[in-house]
């Protein structure tokens, strides 16, 4: 090394300076996009919980809103058939999903060769990426023409949206139980079912009610499907699935379209409820996620 | 994957003395009905949808594709999705340019520029946004951005690049503008999160001999990190793509559904997705909900499409790693 070279790197020059502050620049960018991510977050949640907030009464969940006559008078209104029709809907679509996508996960993990694999992988992915309103077409000429509507076609449009996260869930936990476990039921002489159904999945229970709790959060706010196949609602409280059921979403969906003020601030309430409503099954779901991960590690050992 | 592979093999792997129980047929039986199942499902959906197109593609053919109209009165029945792929293709387009450096950024921050404290709280608020129903986004979005953008936002940029025939006059609150804002929130956080996953991917090597060579950390970024997850957020770039491209109702509660292509990106304009969440309820005819359909079937060709490019691109990336190590 000459001394030129060493005195290069003593004293900071143009370039290094310029180098130096384009790096700057740089993290200030970074910086300030998740400032901006957070902030349209921030914004979000603050516009649903401060105008949603008022309108939270018990009345909410007691009364419900006349679907067709927006109501002139100052009775106040409540989204108890949402709720209701909501919980309905839900409960069938996990009701159908969650042993179909389990089935698909075990198939995929435990008996499947390497084509069949990416064929239903891809099967999957593909299912995944059908946008919720093409699925909600589907089943409305499937289920919907020649039958009418019912609360059955909105949960069955439901279960296919969380299907392939089901499935994708569940593979990816099926995954992580060690071969040893199997190994070792194999070797005291289990069958195959009794490895899977009895040794294998009870490892993964946290895991795949992480993976149906996501869904479930993920489907609670879906309107497309619900829209095409369920939405000629009728009036009161309905728990009936074979008539069309009002959900949480859909309600959000026709009250925003009025103009009348008391209207808007029940959408913004039944925003408010469904925003919590998928907080608290998220934050549900992650603290199912960190212990299921400890028993696993648990059950390595 | 490999773990994948190796306990199948393990189960499979015949040893003496095994015959195969009904327990193991029955189980064995019913998930690959399921798997099965799921298979049908897609080509069923697939069918479903050029079935109840049909009415439709019979009467206008590929014409459909470059008609603009939409006029359901029973007098001169006419129904055209050209307005609609160019709604869906610059509110998508937009949505894209907007959000792909704003995730970026995002997920630059989140794996090499975040203090460890705020790294962890930070994520989960990202994924949270991306939790957000997207009803309430179009709820949000009609009723506190669109009288914001109306009022605030689009005179400023039309005053300001108006010689842009894109930043025409702005009247309404309810534009294509206005649905690309509502758009690129809704898909930054799925950038944003596997855009992180891929910067966070990076062998800590190759950054570490960049920064020992006297790189500044954006040469590095630059150098190191962007060029080794190139492939990964082409692919989630695709995959927002798709998300902005199949998004039905925020859109139609914010774009103001008009029929009609307009350069000016503050008039009111219409998506695929969007007009038939929007118009659905309001079918007068066989022709009206077959030419809905018709739209359904062209957003399911694209969302499948849009789905293999990305697969394809990160199989691409994939096989460039693994030759490049």
């Amino acid at each position: 090394m000459s001394a030129a070279d060493l005195s290069l790197l003593r004293r900071p020059n143009d370039r290094l300076r310029r180098r130096r502050m384009i790096n700057r620049g740089m993290e200030l960018v970074a910086w300030l996009a998740a400032a901006l991510a957070v902030f349209f977050l921030g914004i979000v949640v603050w516009s649903v919980a401060q105008k949603g907030a008022s309108q939270l009464s018990l009345d909410l969940f007691t009364k419900s809103q006349p679907i067709g006559q927006f109501g002139t008078g100052s009775e106040k209104l409540g989204l108890a058939n949402a709720f209701i029709g909501s919980l309905v809907i839900v409960g069938i679509a996990t009701a159908i999903a969650l042993p179909f996508g389990i089935l698909i996960a075990i198939y995929v993990n435990e008996f499947a060769g390497k084509r069949i694999k990416n064929v239903v992988s891809l099967t999957l992915d593909v299912l995944a990426g059908v946008p919720a309103i093409v699925i909600g077409f589907f089943v409305y000429v499937l289920l919907v023409v020649g039958h009418g509507q019912s609360g059955y076609a909105a949960g069955f449009a439901l279960s296919v949206l969380m299907l392939p996260l089901v499935s994708r869930s569940t593979i990816e936990v099926l995954a992580l139980v060690p071969d040893s476990l199997r190994e070792a039921a194999l070797g005291v002489g289990a069958p195959r079912w009794r490895t899977t159904l009895g040794v294998v999945l009870p490892q993964t229970i946290g895991g795949v009610l992480t993976g149906a709790t996501l869904a479930v959060a993920r489907i609670a706010g879906e309107t497309a499907p619900v829209l095409l196949v369920c939405s000629l609602v009728g009036q009161g409280n309905n728990w009936n699935p074979s008539q069309a059921l009002m959900t949480v979403p859909l309600a959000i969906f026709e009250l925003s379209d009025q103009a009348d003020a008391p209207e808007q601030a029940l959408a913004w309430a039944g925003a408010l409820v469904l925003i919590l409503f998928i907080l608290f099954t998220s934050l549900f779901a992650r603290w199912l996620a960190t212990r299921s991960r400890r028993k696993i590690a648990q059950a390595g050992r | 994957m490999t773990s994948l592979d190796a306990s199948t093999d393990v189960a499979r792997r015949p040893f003496p003395g095994r015959r195969m129980r009904l327990g193991d047929l029955l189980l064995q039986g019913a998930a690959a009905l399921a798997a099965a199942g799921a298979l049908v499902l897609v080509i069923l959906i697939a069918w479903k949808v050029i079935q109840g197109a049909r009415l439709s593609l019979s009467t206008f053919g590929f014409g459909f594709l470059t008609h603009i109209a939409w006029d359901p009165n029973p007098a001169h029945l006419d129904f055209g999705a050209a307005s609609f792929l160019y709604g869906t293709a610059i509110t998508s387009v937009g949505a894209l340019i907007l959000a792909t450096p704003i995730a970026i950024g995002v997920a630059l921050f989140l794996s090499e520029l975040a203090p460890s404290g705020i790294r962890g709280p930070v994520t989960a608020l990202v994924e949270t946004l991306a939790a957000i129903p997207s009803v309430v986004i179009g709820l949000w979005g009609i009723l506190v951005l669109a009288p914001f953008l109306r009022d605030h936002v689009d005179p400023a940029l039309h005053s300001a690049l108006g010689f842009i025939p894109l930043f025409g006059p702005a009247t309404y609150g309810s534009n294509i503008f206005t649905a690309i804002v509502v758009l690129t929130i809704m898909i930054l956080p799925i950038i944003a999160s596997i855009s992180r996953e891929l910067f966070l991917a990076v062998p800590s090597e190759l950054k570490e001999g960049a920064l020992g060579l006297g790189m500044t950390r954006w040469e590095m970024i630059r150098g190191v990190v962007f060029p080794y997850a190139r492939g990964g957020v082409a692919a989630a770039m695709i995959l927002g793509l798709g998300r902005a491209i199949g998004e039905a109702i925020a859109v139609s509660m914010v774009i103001g559904g008009a029929i009609g292509i307009s350069i000016n990106i503050f008039q009111p304009g219409q998506t695929l997705a969007g007009q038939i969440a929007g118009q659905f309820t309001s079918s007068t005819s066989a022709l009206f909900t077959a030419s809905l359909l018709y739209l359904a079937l062209i957003l399911l060709v694209f969302s499948i499409v849009v789905n293999l490019v990305a697969q394809f691109i990160v199989r691409r990336s994939a096989r460039h790693q693994g030759s490049a190590r």
